[in-house]
């Protein structure tokens, strides 16, 4: 029967070739023209190729001279940081590296309970109803310009965060921190929420009916079923939040210096101190950099570290996906 | 502690956090709106600023974005509109794909500050456009252009494949199919695409701080290599910029709205678009 139905199958394929073949024969000019348009669509199709290997010839080559002259050690561990002063210019940018990871972490710490949790409202709790306003909500916080909510940080969270730890200066690795979890948000629950409503119906309903509760098919089945999704939504949000530029310019405070202080006698991160973080610096001195001097390559450098950490970040969320795909279609 | 119980906490846990959710997004709207709204008059939209922008309004800042966003959308939506068919129309699933969709998806995570250093050196300074609108709208194009090939190939892919096969059976070609029976079924989702493109683009900063945001002009920008003011940079520089931060928080306020307000309305209007052609093809 099944081997009846094969065989059918493929003389249908057969026969839809036989077709294509001799409409594809019909007009020599029609298909020389077709073959060209192709071609044209392709030189379009690959356009993304052609720029990222562009942004990164660009980047690499600006960056040479910097890379060649100072060397990537110094801008890595090094924190003295005067690339433009005639005599003992400093090259360190580790305390760029260190601002940028600082708010980063900070503000996933808030957005990964507050995205996960959202999303497993969303896809598996919310009635139809409350649903239907709960994503518009997470679209629209998406779409928000990022320089108005450097703005609102700047002017309303700054001021709170400088009364309650009783600071003379308000901008500080924890304002930024607040203000980019709103923004790394959304990303965590679209991404969350698509791979918890991707986990097979049958999934959830087996689990029932071993009498497990709504909550108990969540923890137990859903969540773990969707977990590579929801954690490539969390590394998506990271690379969203490292690579963000206007509100960390805004809030967080801009000083050059390492964010450290004592603890207990060891030295940790301190989240109240302020911070100036990669994107910041390009932002802050790119505009009035000269043209070709080591300053401004020493500007490429630190855009090559944010695209490096980007890079291996969306690679590690892809991979993640694609996995996410194959387990719910293997099963 | 029971069963109903803890789905009780877990369920109430989850509901606490999506509502904070819809309690940041009315903070936030609201503290722009409570400072702004009486800022922002028919004059606040018309005049330019005056006394150093301590006074006046937005205009030359509204109309940069409007040049800047638009020529972004120009260039940015026939490539990707161009790149979409190519993935779905015509490309075999192999690894030339895989690669153009890898870079698709990394292009759409480098940094928007990380573009406005590319559009500097590539544009700008190798190409010797220097900076300007339209040094800041290639480098804008570029940075949507992602966006602008997903949105573009949903909207492909939404077509029915009969509308395919219909072509082809009656002998057309595949270009005349694409052309005559799929683009037109395809355009409204990608107007869709375009407008959330145009919105994205009208409320960058980054990159255009480093090729061709004015700080203040005078005369509007007449032509492609004049620098310009935008809505979101006049933003940056009233609140953090400005000698007399104090004196000119009221208009910082008046510009985050009009910014605000701009970008929602765009988004609505890709929205309406999408969901009206969306009722109007069920109907086949």
């Amino acid at each position: 029967m099944s081997s009846h139905a094969e065989k059918q199958s493929e003389d249908i394929k057969q026969m839809k070739v036989v077709n294509k073949e001799k409409l594809t024969q019909k007009s020599f000019k029609a298909n020389t023209l077709d073959f060209l348009i192709e071609k044209m669509f392709f030189v379009f199709g690959s356009i993304a190729v052609f720029v990222l290997l562009l942004l990164l010839y660009f980047l690499v080559r600006e960056g040479s001279s910097a890379l060649q002259e100072v060397g990537i050690l110094t801008y890595l561990t090094e924190t003295r940081w005067y690339p433009s002063s005639p005599q003992g210019a400093g090259y360190g940018a580790l305390q760029f590296i260190v601002g940028s990871i600082m708010v980063t972490i900070g503000a996933l710490v808030i957005a990964i309970p507050w995205g996960i949790f959202t999303a497993i409202f969303i896809a598996e709790i919310a009635p139809k109803r409350v649903r239907e306003i709960l994503k518009p909500v997470v679209e629209v916080l998406a779409i928000f310009p990022s320089v108005v909510l450097g703005f609102i940080a700047l002017v309303i969270l700054s001021p709170i965060v400088a009364n309650v730890f009783d600071l003379s200066n308000g901008r500080t690795a924890l304002t930024a921190s607040l203000i980019l979890s709103v923004m790394a948000l959304p990303t965590i629950v679209s991404i969350a929420e698509d791979s918890l409503r991707s986990v097979p119906k049958d999934y959830r309903e087996a689990a029932y009916a071993l009498g497990a509760s709504r909550w108990e098919t969540i923890k137990i089945v859903t969540f773990p079923a969707a977990k590579s999704g929801i954690l490539a939504g969390v590394m998506l949000g990271f690379g969203r939040a490292v690579g963000e530029t206007m509100t960390v310019l805004m809030a967080a405070g801009n000083a050059i210096s390492m964010p450290m202080t004592e603890f207990m006698g060891i030295t940790v991160p301190n989240f109240l101190a302020s911070v100036r973080t990669l994107t910041a610096n390009i932002a802050i001195e790119g505009s009035d950099v000269s043209w070709g001097s080591l300053h401004y390559s020493s500007l490429f450098v630190l855009a090559l570290i944010l695209f490096v950490i980007t890079f291996v970040v969306n690679l590690i969320a892809d991979l993640l996906i694609s996995r996410q795909r194959r387990k719910l279609t293997n099963e | 502690m029971s069963k109903q119980m803890s789905q009780r906490l877990w369920f109430g846990i989850c509901g606490f956090f999506a509502s904070m959710t819809i309690v940041a997004l009315l903070f936030l709207l609201f503290s722009i709106v409570k400072e702004g709204a009486s800022v922002i008059s028919w004059s606040f939209i018309t005049e330019p600023p005056r006394r150093n922008m301590t006074e006046g309004g937005i205009w030359p800042a509204l109309v940069g974005t409007f040049y800047v966003a638009s020529l972004t959308v120009l260039i940015s939506v026939p490539i990707g509109i161009g790149a979409a068919i190519y993935l779905n129309e015509y490309a075999k699933q192999g690894p030339v794909v895989r690669v153009i969709r890898m870079s698709i998806r990394n292009l759409a995570g480098v940094p928007s500050i990380v573009y406005g250093l590319f559009g500097l050196a590539i544009f700008a300074s190798t190409l010797r456009l220097g900076v300007g609108l339209i040094t800041a709208a290639i480098t804008l194009a570029i940075m949507v252009l992602p966006w602008i090939i997903t949105a573009s190939e949903e909207a492909l892919k939404a077509v029915p494949n009969s509308f395919r096969e219909g072509g082809l059976a009656l002998g057309a070609t595949k270009w005349q199919t694409i052309r005559n029976n799929v683009l037109p079924s395809a355009i409204p989702g990608m107007a869709t695409g375009s407008i959330l493109g145009l919105a994205r683009a009208a409320g960058e900063t980054a990159p255009i701080i480093l090729t061709g945001a004015a700080y203040f002009s005078r005369n509007l920008p007449s032509s492609l290599n004049d620098s310009f003011m935008a809505l979101p940079y006049h933003l940056y520089i009233l609140a953090t910029q400005h000698a007399q931060a104090a004196a000119v928080r009221p208009i910082a306020y008046g510009t985050a709205l009009v910014l605000i307000m701009m970008v929602i309305l765009l988004n609505l209007s890709a929205i309406l678009l999408r969901n009206h052609y969306r009722r109007k093809n069920e109907m086949f």
